[in-house]
């Protein structure tokens, strides 16, 4: 093994949380018998549920706390919904989750011309900053899109021809 | 009040409207935010990475700011107090919170249970706006928030919201013993922090791996560590091998998570379709490093499906695989320690200073590792009066 002496002395603080207890290829847990009671603890008292939760299944009640920051709607919540019908380790939970993720951003974008503004992509993208300290990559990415777009844009315009 | 308001993947704009947050609950408190940092974790959610994320949402898990309202049941923090506000949000009372399992509240968050309520990270972490704010609701505020000490700088306070413990933790799951080789991959903060604590454990060398060059300078610099680019190495598992005799590291940390550079086939699984709970090339590497009877440690976030990783090769080696959201709560009163003792100086990795106005700019600069960004911290207009 290559010989590399470290001068420990150098390092502030070398050593001073050593434990050899902790290790974990040994069993360490904190536990005490009535935490086999299961769920059983004094839950603090209940967030009054005045919008809609949608909570996992592995569980038998909305949490005495929740966020409430986007309740589920519109389509995306439909999809949300079905979702929260299967269990958090069933792929049938997850992949409604993401697509309902991006149909929210088409939503969003809806919402956003309803209410009579256009989202600004260019600096909601943060693309000022790009232009400032990475160009090249920036007109790169804007080359590639361009010509993607005009790739897709040529392939549509064939097949309505036939 | 102004906030980060999330519109899409790698799309986020200022919202000047956002309602102010109200006391839903007795142990709610109110928080004007003086600082929010945005995380590496904040990066999976920016890139559209973490299901349930809804537009609309605010981000922000790593905040500090003052006490302005109460609940009726608030009885630790008085009005005015200045506090650090974990990032996980735990109730205390349930089996969990009382093995000090902070992360793991089982109160906190309705939509899963297999991680706790954390300020604005998804609805797959409760569905908390979070403290890119002005504002900031603050559940549980009897068990969380820690007036922050006097004389004790904003700059370090922010930092020991997550990043400090977190990469602490990440060295404590290892269970360091004194003279371990410690490989850590990831430099980004939470991996610089972590090899700068594996020290403390008494680890006897700290090999740290990232693709960025001005983040392997500074971990250097930092840490007193080895570092070194995996783009300019062959094989980062078979470097570990020869740097340690053929046998391999005592301990592993995977301090990158979903989003991991460094294989094209995890890239494509875990990050462009999401056909995996993101890129696993970090934790592959950990576990393939280790040595056998190893440690490896993870805090870097995966999302809740499956993920391709070389788990024979896990059972094998007789490997200890670790991991877990920071139990900030408990760390706490040792990392303030640490500081105050001049053993860790966690401002030192705050590069960038940002107006909350400026936040799509100053993900844009995180996201892509502009302007050797290390770490940056967002400040409200009203805590720069």
């Amino acid at each position: 093994m290559e010989n590399r002496p470290v001068d420990y002395n150098l390092i502030n603080g070398w050593g001073i949380d050593a434990d050899p207890k902790n290790d974990p290829t040994y069993p360490m847990r904190k536990r005490s018998a009535d935490d086999h009671e299961g769920y059983s603890w004094n839950r603090p008292q209940q967030q009054p549920i005045d919008v809609e939760v949608l909570h996992s299944i592995e569980r038998p009640n909305v949490t005495a706390v929740f966020g409430t920051s986007k309740p589920p709607s519109g389509l995306s919540g439909k999809l949300r919904r079905h979702a929260f019908k299967y269990g958090e380790g069933s792929f049938a939970h997850w992949i409604p989750l993401i697509v309902a993720d991006r149909v929210d951003v088409v939503e969003g974008i809806i919402d956003d011309i309803k209410s009579g503004s256009f989202p600004n992509i260019w600096k909601e993208r943060g693309m000022n900053a790009q232009w400032k300290y990475d160009k090249a990559g920036l007109l790169k990415s804007l080359a590639i899109g361009a010509a993607i777009t005009t790739a897709a844009v040529m392939l549509i315009k064939n097949k309505s021809r036939d | 009040m102004l906030a980060m308001n999330y519109r899409g993947p790698q799309r986020i704009r200022l919202d000047r409207n956002k309602p102010m947050p109200e006391i839903l609950h007795p142990q709610d408190a109110i928080v004007r935010v003086t600082r929010a940092c945005i995380c590496g974790s904040d990066l999976h959610l920016y890139n559209g990475n973490v299901p349930d994320t809804r537009v609309g949402e605010t981000f922000g898990h790593e905040f500090i700011g003052v006490v302005e309202e109460i609940g009726s049941d608030v009885h630790k923090l008085k009005v005015g107090d200045q506090v650090i506000v974990p990032f996980n949000i735990a109730c205390g009372e349930c089996t969990f919170c009382k093995q000090e399992l902070y992360g793991n509240c089982h109160e906190a968050n309705p939509q899963a249970t297999a991680v706790g309520g954390i300020f604005g990270y998804s609805h797959m972490a409760g569905g908390y706006n979070g403290g890119q704010a002005e504002y900031v609701r603050v559940p549980y505020a009897n068990v969380g928030p820690m007036v922050i000490p006097s004389g004790m700088h904003p700059d370090d306070a922010v930092m020991l919201t997550d990043v400090v413990p977190t990469g602490y933790q990440a060295a404590e799951m290892g269970g360091i013993q004194k003279g371990d080789t410690v490989a850590v991959f990831g430099a980004g903060p939470v991996g610089i922090m972590a090899a700068k604590c594996a020290w403390l454990f008494g680890a006897g060398r700290v090999i740290v791996f990232d693709q960025e060059e001005y983040r392997l300078d500074f971990v250097r610099n930092y840490a007193q560590c080895e570092a070194y680019n995996f783009r300019s190495i062959e094989d980062p598992v078979v470097f570990m091998k020869k740097q340690t005799d053929s046998l391999g590291a005592d301990v592993c940390i995977d301090a990158v998570g979903a989003e991991a550079a460094g294989s094209k086939f995890q890239t494509i699984t875990g990050r462009k379709t999401l056909m995996q709970a993101g890129s696993a090339t970090a934790l592959q590497w950990a576990i393939n490093s280790a040595k056998k009877g190893g440690i490896v440690s993870v805090v870097g976030v995966y999302g809740p499906t499956g993920n391709m990783i070389p788990i024979g090769n896990a059972l094998n080696k007789g490997l200890t695989i670790r991991g877990n959201q920071a139990s900030v709560k408990r760390l706490l009163p040792k990392m303030i320690e640490h500081v105050q003792s001049g053993v860790l100086n966690p401002k030192a990795l705050i590069t960038h200073h940002f107006p909350l106005e400026e936040v799509a700019d100053a993900y844009r600069i995180f996201s892509d590792k502009l302007d050797n960004c290390i770490k940056p911290v967002l400040i409200p207009p009203s805590a720069r009066m």
